[in-house]
């Protein structure tokens, strides 16, 4: 790493259709730990990839999933939490300040 | 002035989607009296606490005790009686909660731009949530949101989630969800009025246009069982069930069932599918018809043998 350089990490989540990585993009949230963009709620309506596999070959680091849980009983119809949730990142050299 | 209802298409758009929407029903003079009415803000970028301090001090708007009936909430003669006396908006608050409603609570939303807002506060658009706790309950209320003056893209109006409302999540829970497909952004001439169920996710945009951004919501409690209330003259059945998966293809636009079978964008393989069986419960409680269904989705999950 060059001197005065530090490492950040940048965050990708998307929000797939089914647990499937290649399933299509629903929902999607960034996180920039570099301070260089400023995401936030409502600042898209168009997804940065079609798919999770997208995301994977540019080059975003898979490092979480959502696991996929029973049903609890009584519970089965109930809707809530978007289900296929994936966390990304992607690490980036920027100048020491 | 005679409530005009919400039809029987309408209420279905409500049951799926979530939301009414009221074009251009208020007239200006309402609107602008309302936006005389309303108080002041410091012309000085001053933080949004102490906006509100002084719009509070200086605004008309009563306090209002949550659970007051909703015909005393408000003086007869103010911009928010008016307004709530437009009988497009009176049909539409009878045909979801009935003739009698209550006052749950309410708030006017300002939203700054950059020349207003305090500079050592980062501008940051609203997360998105669901109003209020955790609430399963079939009985719902509404919320009332009410733009007194056009709402610009730039201006960040409210964003939302159509067909989100069924969700059983808890209020700021859902904040990590920036954007999803098909979500919606207010945009709108003054004095359109939303009717959204109390379910609906939904948060401020970030007003990037130069103007102040108001928004006045009143959150609406039924007094009583919510079953067809609104105008049912046009309930008129069509073919149902009808072919699943394997169709022709044609959709016919007119009729109920396909209207709540209709998925939105942002809908998972699986859980849009429970969407369905939400939309059809909800479409049972409000007709009060405990053997209907929308091509045969609740009918075969309740196929049991006992």
């Amino acid at each position: 790493m060059p001197p005065n350089t530090v490492q950040r990490q940048r965050v990708l989540v998307l929000y797939l259709r089914h647990s499937g990585l290649e399933s299509q993009v629903i929902g999607w949230s960034h996180y920039d730990g570099t301070g260089q963009t400023v995401p936030m709620a409502g600042d898209s309506d168009t997804p940065p990839y079609k798919t999770g596999v997208d995301a994977l070959l540019d080059g975003w680091r898979l490092f979480q999933v959502s696991p996929l849980v029973a049903h609890a009983s009584g519970d089965e119809f109930r809707t809530d939490y978007l289900k296929y949730e994936f966390f990304f990142e992607q690490w980036v050299t920027v100048e020491k300040t | 002035m005679s409530a005009i209802k919400l039809t029987t298409m309408q209420m279905a758009h409500f049951a799926a989607r979530g939301f009414v929407r009221l074009d251009v029903t208020i007239p200006d003079a309402i609107n602008q009296r309302f936006l005389n009415d309303i108080g002041t803000l410091s012309p000085e970028p001053t933080h949004i606490r102490a906006q509100y301090r002084q719009l509070m001090h200086s605004s008309v708007i009563p306090l209002v005790d949550a659970g007051t009936p909703l015909a005393k909430a408000y003086p007869k003669d103010s911009a928010v009686a008016q307004m709530l006396q437009v009988p497009e908006v009176s049909g539409a608050i009878e045909s979801l909660v009935g003739a009698t409603p209550v006052v749950d609570h309410h708030f006017l939303h300002v939203a700054l731009p950059a020349t207003a807002s305090d500079p050592n506060t980062p501008r940051r658009s609203q997360h998105t949530h669901q109003d209020s706790t955790i609430d399963p309950r079939q009985a719902f209320d509404v919320q009332l949101f009410y733009f007194p003056h056009a709402v610009t893209a730039e201006m960040g109006g409210t964003r939302f989630i159509p067909g989100s409302h069924f969700r059983v999540v808890s209020e700021a829970a859902i904040g990590r969800y920036q954007n999803i497909l098909g979500q919606k952004h207010v945009v709108c001439p003054a004095g359109t009025v939303f009717l959204f169920h109390m379910g609906l996710w939904h948060g401020a945009g970030l007003n990037q246009s130069e103007q102040v951004r108001t928004l006045f919501k009143i959150r609406l409690c039924p007094t009583q069982k919510q079953e067809r209330l609104w105008d049912t003259q046009e309930m008129t059945p069509g073919p149902n069930p009808r072919p699943i998966f394997w169709t022709d293809g044609t959709r016919d636009t007119t009729q109920l069932e396909t209207t709540l079978m209709t998925p939105e964008p942002w809908f998972e393989a699986d859980t849009g599918r429970l969407e369905y069986l939400n939309r059809i419960r909800f479409w049972r409680y409000i007709t009060g018809d405990d053997t209907y269904d929308a091509d045969y989705w609740l009918t075969r999950v309740e196929n049991e043998f006992v």
